[in-house]
């Protein structure tokens, strides 16, 4: 009984790492007015990039670093088209996570020859426990920054009422561009854990919708670093959960649907969307392209 | 007509065109990163989608769900609703139509494929609806409820298909056979091609929006709501009525979806059929912009698209079928950028 449930914390931990990553990464950019439904192809880059760089210099740190890299470079591409050019977020967004569901496997194909993914990695050349202490790391940092600091300030202001912020002097679109790098940032060493630490290789869609989940986490925890991590927490214990009773059989040796606990988390958050469980309200000014006056 | 009005009317054409071609380019040039040839390239997706018959019944059997996913997407934009749902609509319409063939399995013909569409209509209206009313009476942002949805759906059918229906004679995930009284015909010139009667429909589907939105008041009042909530308010619309009509118009028309796929192709429900035919109708309709004519014409080259990039896996030697998803994402990119032409248009 009691190694049941080590396990199941044990696996808590491991699945909520890569989805703290991207929710927090989701939190910067939304809090500074730029919806974020790219975070699940951000997520895939990285994840990419991980597996990918990790292969060739047999080092975890650098995989990680070029998975913040080139979640970086899709936050680039988001923001250039997003912030720069003012297309529609949702619809941008949806385009980059397409670009990151052809992107990686297109990649796979010249570099390893190979339509599912990369090659294995080997064990000493992927991370064990690091993630889930960087992952704190950054929960802790973000909390901090978001109260303590000018520059939290700022991409606060920047969500809720931007012309306040153009009109104390800092650029609206400055704030959020290196709020979505950030964003980008996060959500790309997330991926990277999903490649080089829950899993050995890249394969294709492996980010499943966590990125979504993530965005779902973000909500639930009302845009605030805390309840969006205790949000991480709950989805990652159902989907550990979910994970340890498939294949269980019940008494009668029918097995557990454990579908049921799969949908739990999104349920749950349509039901505070809806506000029948608490309430949750967007920053102001999310979704809005801000042009100078 | 004047020279003005001629360039108001058809810039917008203009500009789809100047986006898919520009698409096309960024798309292709990333295949001779590759070191292929992008004329190469260019040549076997056209002559993969339409090369022959069955090559274009293929291409056409893909048109259909997005033609509905595009009319579905683009129905709640005039309504200025995003409609990101059309996946999970989708997924529970053609579950609803395998559970109908396998439940009323004594049903005769003409009846039977009617009352699976139906039953696909009607779930994937129920799950538009739930978006509908929760965005007008709650409060809750549909593109948010409606990704949620979709998670919800996939988990839904899952369970139906795999506990409530299960496929006894397969290890497959998928329902049980519709019985044949269900099957619908398919198009004997496009040879083997699953290409059905479906196309039919979903064309009838597309008239029918185009009459929708340009002759009836419903139309009206959808493009109303969507221009300004508040204006439509003062012209005595209850736009939250109109916002929940839209979604449910929008997953019915995605659940039909199931009527093609089940009834026309597979016969049984099957986990994971759709290629993200929900969210390409975003694309559909975004190119399309709202014109039943470019929604079509959108849903025919997304549909060639996929059909094309299909046989890149055999036919190079390192580009393969993911291309698709990249030029869709170049596509989609070069229409939504308002900036980016009014960019272009200063330097021209």
């Amino acid at each position: 009984m009691f190694e049941e449930l080590w396990a199941i914390l044990a696996s808590t931990i491991r699945v909520t790492t890569p989805l703290l990553f991207a929710a927090l990464g989701g939190l910067y950019s939304e809090r500074s007015g730029v919806v974020n439904i790219a975070l699940e192809g951000k997520m895939l880059v990285g994840a990419f990039a991980a597996a990918a760089v990790a292969l060739a210099t047999h080092s975890p740190w650098l995989g990680a670093a070029a998975g913040a890299g080139a979640g970086a470079l899709a936050g680039v591409a988001y923001a250039l088209f997003v912030i720069r050019w003012r297309a529609d977020q949702i619809v941008a967004g949806t385009a980059i996570n397409f670009l990151a569901i052809g992107l990686p496997p297109f990649l796979c194909k010249v570099l390893y020859d190979s339509t599912g993914g990369t090659p294995s990695l080997a064990l000493s050349d992927r991370f064990t426990f690091e993630p889930v202490a960087l992952v704190a790391l950054a929960l802790l940092l973000t909390w901090f920054w978001m109260r303590r600091s000018r520059s939290g300030l700022w991409v606060q202001f920047a969500g809720e009422h931007p012309q306040a912020l153009d009109a104390a002097g800092v650029g609206v679109n400055r704030t959020r561009w290196m709020a979505v790098l950030m964003g980008g940032v996060l959500a790309g060493v997330g991926g990277a854990t999903l490649s080089i630490s829950l899993s050995s290789s890249f394969t294709r869609e492996m980010s499943a919708g966590r990125g979504f989940m993530a965005l779902a986490a973000l909500i639930l925890g009302k845009w605030r670093p805390l309840p969006t991590a205790a949000a991480c927490v709950l989805f990652g214990l159902a989907d550990a959960m979910q994970i340890r009773l498939q294949g269980v059989k019940l008494g009668g040796g029918a097995p557990i649907p454990t579908q049921f606990i799969q949908i739990l988390p999104y349920v749950v958050t349509i039901l505070v969307l809806a506000g029948v469980v608490g309430q949750s309200r967007a920053p102001k000014a999310l979704g809005l392209s801000f042009r100078k006056a | 007509m004047s020279w003005g009005r001629a360039m108001d009317r058809w810039m917008p054409v203009l500009r789809a065109l100047l986006s898919v071609i520009a698409g096309f380019a960024a798309g292709l040039a990333v295949t001779w990163v590759a070191g292929e040839s992008p004329w190469n390239v260019f040549m076997i997706l056209i002559r993969s989608a339409f090369g022959s018959w069955y090559d274009l019944g293929m291409t056409l059997f893909y048109t259909t769900p997005l033609l509905l996913t595009g009319l579905s997407v683009a129905i709640c934009f005039q309504a200025g609703l995003f409609n990101i749902g059309a996946e999970g609509q989708l997924t529970l319409g053609a579950l609803a139509a395998a559970v109908t063939g396998v439940v009323l399995a004594g049903l005769p013909w003409p009846l039977a494929p009617v009352a699976a569409a139906a039953a696909a209509f009607g779930t994937g209206a129920f799950w538009g609806w739930i978006a509908g009313w929760l965005r007008a009476r709650r409060g809750s942002h549909e593109v948010i409820t409606t990704i949620m949805l979709n998670f919800v759906a996939a988990g839904l059918s899952s369970y139906v298909a795999l506990y409530l229906f299960p496929n006894p004679d397969s290890q497959n995930p998928e329902t049980r056979p519709v019985a044949k009284s269900f099957l619908i015909q398919h198009l004997s010139v496009f040879g083997d091609a699953p290409v059905s009667t479906a196309l039919i429909l979903a064309v009838a589907m597309c008239v029918a929006y185009g009459f929708l939105m340009r002759r009836t008041v419903l139309g009206f009042e959808l493009r109303s709501v969507g221009q300004s909530e508040r204006a439509a308010r003062v012209a005595g619309i209850d736009p939250g009525k109109i916002q929940i009509l839209a979604m449910v118009l929008a997953g019915g028309l995605a659940g039909l979806v199931g009527v093609g796929e089940v009834l026309g192709n597979a016969e049984k429900f099957k986990l994971g059929f759709s290629p993200q035919y929900g969210f390409v109708g975003i694309a559909v309709a975004l190119l399309g912009r709202g014109n039943p004519v470019g929604v079509a014409a959108a849903a025919l080259l997304f549909g060639a698209l996929h059909k094309g990039t299909g046989d890149l896996d055999f036919e190079t030697e390192n580009v393969t079928r993911d291309l698709s998803m990249i030029l869709q994402a170049l596509v989609i990119l070069s229409v939504s950028a308002d900036g980016l032409w009014d960019w272009v248009k200063r330097r021209v």
